[in-house]
């Protein structure tokens, strides 16, 4: 390990408002998980509540993707190519959901 | 590093000779990698659905809430343990300080990447040790929880047999249907394993950063490409937690 050779390097002082913008994010994140929490012991279990879960889990993972891994700000081509192939999640959830239900009521 | 294009035409950008989506082809690969990995853990947690629908679901008050092999349990109802305070009820709590341990070294991560971006080595090697100190503690939280959900309460369950059951193994537990513990030993160890496997990648970044590596390199991409996977356990640590947790 040789210090003269990494001295040559021009660090780039730190710019305060990408590091607020950063912890924004995480408050975001830390704040809907609180909330998270606050509705499993307060509302009542049923669709309602699963919905509200899944929506939430999906405003947590739309900061994640897009700020985190700053895939908002990459090239459309790209966006594009990673979020287009989801959809056949979303196909894979519904076909599974509906099997899920045939398969409960030819059992009971 | 490649110039970057001056040609912006359609034609021009996809002929050859640049990065036509503006990324390298290592970050490009970590993203299409991370698209396949998306499939395997969404096929994990939908087929958890699946199999709980066709399960009965309990349908009583959860204030009376008991375990049985029956149907298929309350899961604030199993999640309840902390370390250290055997027999208090603490619905979730654990398990929440897990995501926030997890969230936390997301973040701590995105400041390494950000300081790579200004040629910070002491800043990377700073946030790149928190971000590997985040991975062991949520692995250590990860091993408790195992260990106490194999273990089980200190009642047990009487199946349908009439056999008192403690704990839970992949044939039988006593706190619903055979299912439930294999898919919670399948599911939330795929992602135990990814954040294991996170921790090394970050380690030998880490490494390669304090010797210097990058800096010859002249740019911190690694620190990127090992983000995204970070991110991507994280990512995957969120829809876990409700789909297996909270609902």
């Amino acid at each position: 390990m040789s210090t003269e050779e990494t001295n040559n390097i021009q660090v780039i002082p730190e710019d305060k408002e990408k590091t607020k913008k950063i912890w924004k994010v995480a408050a975001i994140l830390a704040v809907v998980t609180i909330i998270e929490f606050i509705f499993a012991f307060t509302l009542e279990r049923g669709i309602l509540l699963v919905s509200i879960f899944l929506g939430l889990t999906i405003v947590k993972a739309f900061y994640i993707v897009a700020e985190f891994m700053h895939l908002k700000h990459e090239q459309k081509t790209l966006m594009w190519s990673i979020v287009g192939p989801i959809i056949l999640i979303v196909w894979l959830i519904i076909a599974l959901m509906l099997e899920g239900n045939a398969i409960f009521n030819i059992r009971n | 590093m490649a110039t970057t294009a001056t040609i912006e035409t359609a034609e021009g950008r996809w002929s050859g000779g640049n990065a036509p989506m503006n990324a390298s082809y290592g970050k490009l690969m970590m993203w299409f990698f991370l698209l396949s990995d998306a499939f395997s853990f969404s096929a994990l947690l939908i087929t958890y659905g699946l199999i709980r629908y066709a399960h009965p679901a309990y349908d009583g008050s959860v204030a009376n809430f008991e375990f049985s092999t029956e149907y298929w349990p309350i899961p604030e109802m199993v999640f309840e343990a902390l370390p250290f305070l055997h027999g208090v009820h603490a619905p979730l709590i654990f398990v929440g300080i897990m995501t926030f341990i997890l969230i936390l070294s997301s973040v701590t991560m995105v400041l390494a990447v950000e300081a790579g971006h200004r040629m910070d080595r002491k800043g990377v090697v700073k946030w790149m040790l928190w971000t590997i100190i985040g991975g062991l503690v949520f692995l250590g939280c990860q091993a408790w929880e195992w260990s106490h959900f194999i273990h089980g309460t200190a009642e047990g369950t009487v199946n349908a047999a009439g056999e008192t059951i403690f704990g839970a193994n992949l044939t039988q537990n006593q706190y619903g249907p055979p299912l439930f513990a294999s898919l919670f030993f399948f599911i939330t160890g795929f992602h135990g394993f990814h954040v294991f496997s996170g921790v090394v990648i970050n380690f030998i970044i880490f490494f390669n950063a304090v010797v210097g590596t990058y800096d010859k390199r002249g740019h911190y991409e690694m620190v990127e490409k090992s983000g995204l996977y970070w991110h991507f356990v994280d990512l995957v640590w969120v829809f876990v937690f409700t789909l297996f947790y909270l609902i």
